[in-house]
C-alpha cells in the first residue's frame, strides 16, 4: 500500500499546491516541499526495509522483490494497477525525490509567476516518473511515461525562457511520437501473448513468458527502443534535448536531466534487456556504436556551446552515451555501471544546471561569453562547480568515475573498439569541461559588479550535493548492493545459459518455440564470477 | 607497524579539507600551520615507519582502510602497500613536499590567495601519496588523476591571467590522453587477471605469459602512454614548459620532483609486465633517449630560468626512462631521488631570484646576483652541479654515471642510447652553467628588492647537503662499491643483468663522463663568461638563428599538434555548432507547413472550385481505371 501512497501523496500533494495558492503564495512551496519530503521518507524506509518477496513464475530469484501492490483495474482487458518495488526501481525513487526536493528548493526564489499551478505541474511530472519506476503493467506503464510528459510541457512552455514555447512543442512531439511507437509495440505484445495462452494480460511478470519468433521480437523491440532512445536521448534523435534543456526552468532541467533522461535508461533495462533477448543481442553492437557516436558527438557539440545551459545539455547527450554502451555489453560490470551512472549523471548534471540557474539569477544571462572572473568575489560557487565539472569529466573519487569505469570495464569485454573510441570521450570530456570554469570563474571579470557568492538556501541545496558525489565515489557499495539482484535478474537470459551450458534455456527458447515455458525461475541465481563472464564472451564471439 | 600508513596520506587530505572549509576565516599564521603541519606530520610518521621497515624488513606492509566496491568480483580496495620501492618515492614526496611547504609560506606571503594555495599543494601531497601507495591500479589511478587536478589548479593558480588557465588546461588535457591509453590498460589487465591488485598481477603476469606475448606488450605500451603524458615525455612533453605559469613552488614540487615522475614510478611498479615485452623496453629507452636529446637542445635556447629547468626536467626525466628502459630498475629511481633533491633546490633557488627581482624570469635581465644573494648562489651552485653531474663530488654525477654505465654494461643496452646518453650529457652541463653564469655573473641588470629570509634558506640548506651527499649511498663498484640504494630495492626490482668481463672498462666511461661534463662547464663559461661575443657571432648566422628560434620553440611540437589536433577539432565544433542533425528535424517541420499551405490554399469556399476539383478528379479516377 506504501507505494500506491508515493503516487497518492504527490498526486495530492499537486493539486493541494495548486488550490493553496489561493491562500497564500509561498503556501504551495511548503505544501510541495512537504509532499515530497514525505514521499522521500518513505522510500528510504522501503529501502532500509526490504521486504524480500517473490513475484511472478521467478521463484528462486528470491528476494528480488521488496512490495509490490496489485489491484485489476479493467479486468476484462487484463490491466491492472500493478506496482513493484525492487532494488532498481528503489534507487531510482531515491534519485526521484532526491532531485525533488532540490527542484523545489531551486524554485524557491526563482518562480514568481503562477506559483501554485508551477508546484502542481512539478508534483504531477515527479508522480508520473514515480508511476514509471513502479509500474509492473504495461498498460499502466504507457499511462505513467504520458503523465510525466504534460506537466514537463508546462513547466518549460509557461515558466521558460525566451524561445520556450518552441522547445516545449519539439519536447512534446518528439516524445509523444516515440511513446506511440511504444504503445504499439505493448499492444503488439499484449496480442501476440494472448493469442499463444488465451489470457489477454499487460502484466510485465506475465509478459515475460512471451514466446516470440524473432522477426516479431525485432519488430516489438524497435517499438519500445524508440521511446527509450529518443528519451535517453541517442543521437540523432537527442534534437529536442538541448531545446528543452535550456529552455526550461531551472527546476525543469535538472528533471529533464536528472530524471526524465533516466526513464529511458530504466525502460531499457527493464523492459527491453529481459522481453528481447534474442533481438537485443543481434542489435547490440549498432546499440553500442550509437552510444559510441552519442558520447563523441555530444561532447564535440559541447565544446563550442556559448550558452551554459545548452552545453550542460550536450554533456547529457554525451554521458547518456555511456548508458546505452552499457546496456548492450550484457554484464554485471556494465550494467552496475549504468545504474551508478544513472545516479551519479543525476545529481552531477542536476548540479551543473543549478548552478547555472544560480548564475541566470544573478546575471540575468547564459552567455559564458559574458562571464569570467568569478572566483575571485565567488569562491564558495567556484569550489562546487569545480567539483561538479570533476564529475562531469570523470575524477576518480567522485560517483561519476565509479559509473564510467565500470561501464567501460564491463564493455571491454563486450567489445574492445568500441570501449576504445568510447574511453576517447573521456579526453572529449575533459576539453568541455575545463572550458565551463574557464570561461566562468577563471580568466578576467567582464562583469561591472562583483559577483554575489552563494547564500545559506543555496548552499543548503549545494552541500547534499557535494556530500552525495563524493560518498558514490568513495564508497558506492550500498548502491552496488541494491542494484545487484536486479540487475542480476534483468541479465538472467544472457548469462545464465552460457555460464552453464544448458542446452535449454531462456535464450534459446526463442527459437524451440516447442518447448514453452522453461523460463525464469528454474534456475538458481549464480555468484557471478569474472572467469565465467569472460567466457561468455570468448564463447559467444 | 603498518597501522599508522593511512596517516601519511590522510593527514595532506584533512589538511586540505581544512583549508577548504575554514580558509577563508582564519589566520594566515593558521593556514601555514595547517597546510605546512599537515605535511610535516606525514613525513614524520614517513621516517617512524621507515626506520621500522628499516629495522624489521619485511617483504611488504599492507593496510586495507575499507573496500571500495566489489561488482562481479571486481573488488578494489582502499588499501596502501608499503615496499621499499613506495618507500623512496614516499620519503620524497613528504620531505621534499615538507620543504617546498615551508619555502611557500615565505614565497606566497604577499599573495591574497594564501589558503587556496595551500589547501591545492596539500591535496596535490595526498594525492601523490595515494599513487604511490596504492596497492592495486584502480586507487592508483585516482591519484594519478588526483595529482593532475591538482597540477591543473595550481598551474592555473594565478587564473586572472588568460594564458596561465590556458597553460593548465593544456597540461590536463594533454596528460589525459595518456590517462585514457592507462585506462585502456587497465581494462586489459582486468580482462586478463579479474583484478587491478598489482601484486597479484605481478605474480601471475609472470606466470601466465612468456617473454613475447603480445597482450603483455600491448599492455605495455597502453602504460607506457600514461608515463609520458604525466612524465612529459616524447611526444606528449608539450605541457611541462607552459605548466611554469604556476607559482615557483609548485613547479618545483610537482612540475619537478614528484608528480613528472609518477611515470617513472609506474613502469618501475608494472616492471614484470614491461620485462615481459622487449619492444615495450626499447620503446621506453628510445622515448627516454629521444626526449633527454630534445629536451636538452631546447634548454640551450631558453631565456626564462624556469623554462630552462622545465626542459631540464623533461630531459633528466628522459634519463630515467632510458635507465628502465634497459632494466636498470633502481637506477631509474635512484636517479629520480637525486633528480627530486636537485631539481626542487634549482627551482627553489630560481624562485628566491625571481622573488628577489620583482616577479622577472628572464636571465637576460638578471646577473650578477653572487655577491647579492650569497645563500641562493652557493646552494644553486651546488644544484648545478649535481643537475650537470660534476665528477665526485655531486650526487647527480653518481646516479647519472650508473644510468650510463648501464647502457653498455647491460645486456639490453646498446651503444647508440649510451652516445644518446653521453651527449646529452654534455648538452646538460652547457645550460646548466649557462644558467649560472647569466645569472649569477656579469654585471647586476636588475635592482634586488626582497632578500630571503629563514623559511627560503633553510629548505635551500637542507636540499643542498641532500644534492651533494645523496650521491654517497651508491657508489660504482670500482669506486667505493657502496650498494645500500640497489640493495633496499632488490627485493622488489630485479637487478640489471650486466655483460661479463665488461668491468675493466667502467673506469673508462666514468673518465669519459666526467671530461664529457668538466667540457660542457668549460663552453658554458667560455660562451657566456669569457667571450661572449661568441655568442653574439652566432646570433648573426640566420641558419643558427633559425635552429635557435626552432630549439626555443620546443622543435615546433606545439605548432604541429595546433595543426594537426587543436584546430581541426575547434574547426569541427565551430562548424557544427548548430547541430546538423536538428536542421533535418527543421526540414521535416517545414516540409509539413509547406504541405499546409498549399493544401489550405485549396480551401477556398468557393462553389465552384471544389465542383471543378470533384470533376477533374472523377475523370482522372475513371481514365486510370479504363486504362489499368
Amino acid at each position: 500500500m506504501i507505494l500506491v501512497w508515493l503516487i497518492v501523496i504527490l498526486m495530492v500533494g499537486g493539486v493541494l499546491a495548486w488550490i493553496s495558492g489561493k491562500v497564500n503564495r509561498t503556501l504551495p512551496r511548503w505544501v510541495a516541499l512537504g509532499s515530497v519530503l514525505a514521499v522521500f521518507v518513505l522510500t528510504l524506509y522501503i529501502w532500509m526495509n526490504p521486504l524480500a518477496i517473490v513475484i511472478g513464475s521467478n521463484q528462486s530469484m528470491g528476494h528480488t522483490w521488496y512490495m509490490r501492490f496489485d489491484q485489476p483495474w479493467i479486468p476484462q482487458w487484463g490491466i491492472s494497477f500493478s506496482l513493484a518495488v525492487d532494488g532498481l526501481s528503489v534507487l531510482m525513487l531515491l534519485l526521484t525525490f532526491f532531485i525533488g526536493l532540490l527542484a523545489v528548493l531551486i524554485s524557491w526564489r526563482e518562480i514568481q509567476t503562477k506559483v501554485a499551478f508551477f508546484h502542481f505541474n512539478l508534483l504531477w511530472v515527479l508522480a508520473g516518473i514515480t508511476g514509471v519506476f513502479l509500474t509492473m503493467d504495461l498498460f499502466l506503464f504507457y499511462f505513467f511515461w504520458e503523465v510525466m510528459l504534460i506537466p514537463m510541457y508546462f513547466l518549460i512552455g509557461i515558466w521558460g525562457h525566451e524561445n520556450r514555447r518552441y522547445a516545449a512543442y519539439k519536447f512534446f512531439i518528439f516524445t509523444q511520437a516515440s511513446g506511440l511507437l511504444m504503445l504499439l509495440a505493448i499492444l503488439g505484445l499484449y496480442f501476440i501473448h494472448g493469442n499463444q495462452t488465451g489470457v489477454y494480460t499487460f502484466s510485465y511478470f506475465e509478459l515475460l513468458n512471451t514466446t516470440l519468433a524473432p522477426e516479431a521480437a525485432r519488430l516489438l523491440m524497435f517499438g519500445f527502443l524508440a521511446a527509450f532512445l529518443v528519451k535517453l536521448p541517442v543521437v540523432p534523435f537527442h534534437s529536442w534535448l538541448p531545446d528543452a534543456h535550456s529552455e526550461a526552468p531551472t527546476a525543469g532541467s535538472v528533471i529533464l536531466a536528472g530524471l526524465l533522461l533516466k526513464t529511458g535508461a530504466y525502460g531499457l533495462l527493464r523492459f527491453v534487456l529481459p522481453l528481447f533477448p534474442m533481438a537485443t543481442v543481434e542489435f547490440a553492437p549498432w546499440a553500442m556504436l550509437l552510444g559510441v557516436i552519442g558520447i563523441i558527438y555530444g561532447a564535440i557539440l559541447a565544446f563550442s556551446q556559448t550558452d551554459l545551459k545548452r552545453l550542460v545539455a550536450y554533456t547529457s547527450v554525451s554521458h547518456m552515451g555511456f548508458v546505452i554502451l552499457g546496456v548492450f555489453s550484457f554484464n554485471e560490470w556494465a550494467l552496475q555501471g549504468v545504474v551508478m551512472q544513472m545516479i551519479t549523471h543525476g545529481l552531477s548534471t542536476g548540479a551543473l544546471f543549478i548552478i547555472a540557474g544560480f548564475l541566470y539569477e544573478r546575471l540575468h544571462t547564459r552567455d559564458i561569453r559574458q562571464m569570467g572572473g568569478f572566483w575571485s568575489t565567488a569562491p564558495k560557487m567556484g569550489v562546487i562547480a569545480l567539483i561538479f565539472v570533476m564529475a562531469s569529466l570523470g575524477l576518480p573519487g567522485l560517483g561519476n568515475f565509479i559509473a564510467e569505469f565500470l561501464t567501460l570495464v564491463g564493455s571491454w569485454q563486450a567489445n574492445n573498439w568500441l570501449t576504445a573510441f568510447a574511453t576517447i570521450g573521456l579526453v572529449m570530456a575533459t576539453i568541455y569541461s575545463l572550458r565551463i570554469m574557464q570561461k566562468i570563474f577563471f580568466e578576467a571579470n567582464r562583469m561591472e559588479q562583483p559577483l554575489p557568492d552563494l547564500n545559506a538556501r543555496e548552499m543548503l541545496i549545494a552541500i547534499p550535493m557535494v556530500v552525495m558525489i563524493l560518498w558514490l565515489g568513495l564508497y558506492p557499495q550500498p548502491i552496488l548492493d541494491t542494484a545487484r539482484p536486479s540487475i542480476q535478474e534483468q541479465l538472467q537470459a544472457y548469462t545464465e545459459p552460457l555460464i552453464e551450458q544448458a542446452p535449454i534455456a531462456r535464450m534459446d527458447r526463442i527459437e524451440m518455440e516447442a518447448i514453452p515455458e522453461k523460463t525464469f525461475g528454474t534456475k538458481k541465481p549464480k555468484e557471478a564470477k569474472p572467469s565465467s563472464y569472460l567466457q561468455i564472451f570468448k564463447s559467444s564471439n | 607497524m603498518g597501522e599508522l600508513l593511512w596517516l601519511i596520506p590522510a593527514l595532506p587530505f584533512a589538511g586540505a579539507l581544512l583549508l577548504v572549509l575554514f580558509g577563508n576565516r582564519i589566520s594566515r599564521a593558521l593556514v601555514s600551520t595547517i597546510g605546512v603541519g599537515s605535511v610535516g606530520i606525514s613525513a614524520a610518521v614517513t621516517l617512524v615507519l621507515g626506520i621500522e621497515y628499516l629495522s624489521s624488513r619485511p617483504a611488504f606492509i599492507r593496510q586495507e582502510v575499507w573496500q571500495w566496491f566489489d561488482v562481479a568480483g571486481f573488488s578494489p580496495s582502499i588499501a596502501f602497500h608499503l615496499d621499499a620501492l613506495s618507500m623512496v618515492f614516499i620519503f620524497v614526496i613528504t620531505f621534499v613536499g615538507f620543504l617546498i611547504h615551508i619555502y611557500s609560506t615565505e614565497y606566497m606571503a604577499e599573495d591574497k590567495d594564501y589558503s587556496r594555495f595551500f589547501a591545492c599543494m596539500n591535496l596535490f601531497v595526498g594525492s601523490m601519496l595515494m599513487l604511490v601507495m596504492a596497492d592495486n591500479l584502480l586507487l592508483l589511478y585516482l591519484g594519478w588523476e588526483g595529482v593532475g587536478l591538482c597540477s591543473y589548479l595550481l598551474i592555473g593558480f594565478w587564473y586572472k591571467e588568460p594564458a596561465n588557465v590556458y597553460a593548465a588546461r593544456k597540461a590536463f588535457i594533454i596528460t589525459r590522453v595518456g590517462d585514457t591509453a592507462m585506462a585502456i590498460g587497465l581494462f586489459m589487465l582486468f580482462q586478463h587477471f579479474g583484478t587491478l591488485h598489482i601484486q597479484s598481477i605481478s605474480t601471475e603476469a609472470a606466470q601466465v605469459w612468456s617473454i613475447g606475448n603480445e597482450t603483455a606488450l600491448i599492455i605495455a605500451l597502453l602504460l607506457l602512454g600514461g608515463a609520458v603524458g604525466k612524465s612529459g615525455q616524447l611526444p606528449l612533453q608539450t605541457w611541462l614548459p607552459d605548466a611554469m605559469a604556476g607559482p615557483t613552488p609548485v613547479s618545483a614540487l610537482i612540475h619537478a620532483a614528484t608528480m613528472v615522475t609518477a611515470g617513472v614510478y609506474l613502469i618501475a611498479r608494472m616492471h614484470v609486465i614491461f620485462a615481459l615485452s622487449p619492444v615495450a623496453m626499447m620503446a621506453v629507452a628510445v622515448i627516454g633517449a629521444v626526449t633527454l636529446l630534445i629536451a636538452g637542445f631546447a634548454a640551450l635556447t631558453q631565456y626564462d630560468i624556469k623554462r630552462v629547468l622545465a626542459y631540464s626536467t623533461i630531459s633528466q626525466v628522459g634519463y630515467m626512462f632510458l635507465a628502465l628502459g634497459v632494466g636498470a630498475w633502481s637506477s631509474g629511481v635512484f636517479h629520480f631521488m637525486i633528480h627530486g633533491f636537485f631539481k626542487a633546490l634549482l627551482f627553489l633557488c630560481a624562485g628566491a631570484i625571481i622573488l628577489a627581482l620583482h616577479h622577472e624570469q628572464d636571465m637576460r635581465k638578471m646577473g650578477g646576483l653572487s655577491k647579492k644573494l650569497p645563500v641562493v648562489f652557493y646552494t644553486f651552485l651546488i644544484g648545478a652541479a649535481s643537475l650537470a653531474a660534476f665528477p665526485l663530488v655531486s650526487a647527480g654525477f653518481y646516479s647519472k654515471d650508473q644510468i650510463l654505465w648501464l647502457q653498455l654494461a647491460g645486456e639490453n643496452g646498446n651503444i647508440w642510447l649510451y652516445l644518446a646518453g653521453l651527449l646529452g650529457a654534455f648538452i646538460t652541463s652547457i645550460y646548466t652553467f649557462r644558467m649560472v653564469f647569466l645569472t649569477f655573473y656579469g654585471e647586476e641588470k636588475t635592482h634586488v628588492g626582497h632578500k630571503p629570509t629563514m623559511a627560503i634558506t633553510v629548505p635551500l640548506i637542507i636540499l643542498a647537503v641532500l644534492s651533494f651527499a645523496g650521491g654517497f649511498i651508491e657508489l660504482p663498484h670500482n669506486f667505493g662499491h657502496v650498494v645500500l640504494f640497489s640493495d633496499f630495492l632488490a627485493p622488489i626490482l630485479p637487478a640489471v643483468s650486466v655483460v661479463p668481463d665488461f668491468d675493466r672498462f667502467e673506469w673508462m666511461l666514468q673518465l669519459l663522463a666526467a671530461v664529457i661534463s668538466l667540457g660542457g662547464i668549460f663552453i658554458a663559461y667560455l660562451f657566456y663568461y669569457k667571450k661572449p661575443e661568441l655568442i653574439e657571432s652566432i646570433h648573426r648566422s640566420e641558419f643558427a638563428m633559425a635552429i635557435h628560434h626552432f630549439w626555443h620553440s620546443g622543435w615546433g611540437f606545439d605548432q604541429l599538434y595546433d595543426a594537426l589536433f587543436v584546430r581541426p577539432y575547434v574547426y569541427l565544433s565551430k562548424v557544427n555548432k548548430n547541430d546538423f542533425i536538428d536542421s533535418f528535424y527543421t526540414f521535416l517541420a517545414n516540409v509539413t507547413q509547406g504541405l499546409h499551405q498549399l493544401f489550405s490554399q485549396t480551401q477556398t469556399g468557393i462553389m465552384r472550385n471544389y465542383v471543378a476539383g470533384i470533376v477533374v478528379g472523377a475523370i482522372m479516377i475513371l481514365t486510370i481505371s479504363l486504362l489499368l
